[in-house]
């Protein structure tokens, strides 16, 4: 089986107003090829999934994020994402803003083919105020207790990225957490997977322990080739995040001019071009 | 090391690991530079049973200093994301977060300033102040104490405060409690007949008008004050060694 394919390829199964599911956490091990092929593809109006980072503040500054479903925006070593602070308090995208730990039961709900799961996260805060859909359910057992019913985060497509994979679609995290990439993969109709390096079967299960194989091949569509691909987040252990470019990238969020010169430089190119600018 | 070169920021340390007394054998999640020199320095002294991470996915047997890297024998468990929420939803965890803003009954918020559709200033967003307030212990730190972070009522309640839990009713709230509030003024809890905040002890050096003056909400004032412990010497050198770079020195307003 070989399901090698370019990002190009892949992203071409994304259209205006879809829902799209990235993988990582913040502003790490983040699959930044395809956030860079969707800005090319300049398709529109997208809903984005996410423990966000720079793949919901790249998208709201290209302004092809109409709404983002989050916990929090982060780029880690600089709290505050940029673009996305700038799009929220213009109020120029919606916003379904979740307890953390609600959005992974949201991802499992949707992984599980249940409409929901219940927890006690949310109760007594402002996320129910603000997100006026969420539902609680009662316990039908003796307790009777009351917990918010989160609702699945089902996904059209979704991206992520990891250190190794094989052709067939067997994917590897060799950093130290896996963060919910395979449930994003599970949440989505369609799931497309980048790796820094696609090697051999063989060579892909000897490259670590079993643990790390947190992709299997019925997760995936397709499988893309793409080293560099979760720059400039980290992707230990192959890796670190490129802080500088990140500070170039932060800085961009307060200066139109710096932001299409950062655009022009780093996103309104090929991949390839995107990896030569940046050659570590 | 001498008792003279003893700061602001060496009380407010030790009263942050004083939070985590009588915690035992649960997961310390200590949000920033001050909270996690206090955590360290509870783990290093009196609360040796403590689970703490690197700041990332590694529990480590011993309190490193700040800024030092863990060695491969540093390392006694993991804790990788997936693993925090099913240890904040079992309860075994008590956290320290921060508070952009904080009311008189403890809700907190870290989301936005402003209106929450269009906020004046987007912040970091709820992250898991929700689920952390209603399934464990929770304590705060605030390193710049003033009227616009101690407020009356918070713009968007992130962390539930008492009289939120209190209207859930006792069983989705029986696992809520908010230990402590300390911030570069004094020390503070919740320990009154309906949970307002009360001053449990001022900071050498602060007078009791400038936490008033510094306070958006009328706060309960028990009599006879005490004010914050300070280290103990051998406490210092601890603190010295756990945090050679100074870092939480320049956290702290005096």
């Amino acid at each position: 089986m070989d399901k090698r394919m370019t990002v190009d390829e892949a992203v071409a199964e994304v259209t205006d107003g879809m829902t799209i599911g990235f993988g990582g956490w913040g502003s790490r091990r983040k699959p930044m090829a395809f956030v860079r092929a969707l800005v090319r593809k300049g398709v529109k109006d997208l809903t984005v999934v996410s423990y966000g980072g720079p793949d919901i503040g790249i998208l709201c500054a290209t302004e092809q994020l109409k709404k983002a479903v989050y916990g929090f925006v982060s780029l880690d070593s600089i709290p505050l994402e940029p673009h996305f602070r700038k799009a929220r308090q213009n109020g120029a995208i919606e916003s379904v803003e979740l307890d953390e730990g609600m959005f992974l039961l949201g991802l499992r709900a949707a992984a599980q083919r249940l409409p929901f799961l219940p927890t006690r996260a949310g109760l007594g805060s402002d996320v129910l105020k603000i997100n006026p859909h969420l539902r609680t359910v009662t316990s039908p057992y003796e307790d009777g207790e009351e917990l918010v019913a989160v609702p699945a985060l089902n996904v059209d497509v979704a991206f992520i990225h990891m250190n190794r994979a094989d052709a067939a679609g067997n994917g590897q995290a060799l950093g130290r957490d896996p963060y919910f990439d395979n449930l994003f993969c599970m949440a989505a109709k369609k799931a497309f997977m980048s790796c820094e390096r696609i090697v051999s079967t063989d060579e892909l299960v000897a490259g670590g322990p079993l643990q790390s194989l947190l992709i299997n091949r019925m997760m995936v569509r397709g499988v893309v080739e793409a080293p560099g691909g979760a720059h400039f987040t980290e992707c230990p252990p192959d890796y670190p995040r490129d802080e500088k470019l990140q500070r170039e990238y932060a800085a961009t969020g307060k200066d139109e001019e710096a932001w299409n010169a950062f655009r022009a430089k780093y996103l309104d190119v090929t991949e390839s071009d995107y990896q030569n600018a940046v050659s570590r | 090391m001498s008792r003279s070169d003893l700061t602001r920021a060496d009380v407010c340390v030790l009263a942050i690991a004083e939070c985590f007394r009588n915690d035992g054998e649960i997961m310390v999640s200590a949000m920033g530079t001050s909270p996690s020199l206090g955590a360290r320095l509870a783990k290093s002294t009196f609360e040796p049973d403590l689970l703490m991470t690197d700041g990332f996915n590694l529990l480590l047997r011993k309190a490193l200093p700040l800024g030092v890297e863990p060695s491969d024998r540093d390392v006694e468990g993991w804790m990788p994301f997936g693993a925090v929420f099913d240890t904040l939803w079992w309860g075994r965890r008590h956290v320290m977060m921060g508070a952009s803003q904080i009311d008189q009954f403890g809700n907190q918020n870290i989301a936005c300033i402003g209106r929450w559709e269009k906020p004046k200033a987007q912040l970091l967003g709820v992250r898991g102040a929700p689920g952390n307030t209603i399934n464990h212990v929770t304590s705060y730190w605030v390193p710049n104490h003033n009227a616009r972070a101690l407020v009356a009522k918070v713009d968007m309640v992130s962390g539930v405060g008492y009289d939120r839990a209190a209207a859930l009713g006792p069983k989705a709230s029986r696992f809520h409690e908010i230990r402590r509030v300390v911030s570069n003024l004094g020390v503070f809890d919740f320990n009154t007949p309906d949970h307002r905040m009360r001053l449990v002890s001022l900071h050498p050096g602060v007078k009791l008008e400038q936490v008033i003056d510094s306070t958006g909400f009328e706060l309960v004032i028990p009599d006879g004050l005490d004010a914050t412990p300070v280290p103990t010497p051998e406490q210092i050198s601890i603190l010295r060694e756990l945090d050679p770079q100074g870092y939480a020195q320049k956290e702290v307003v005096e």
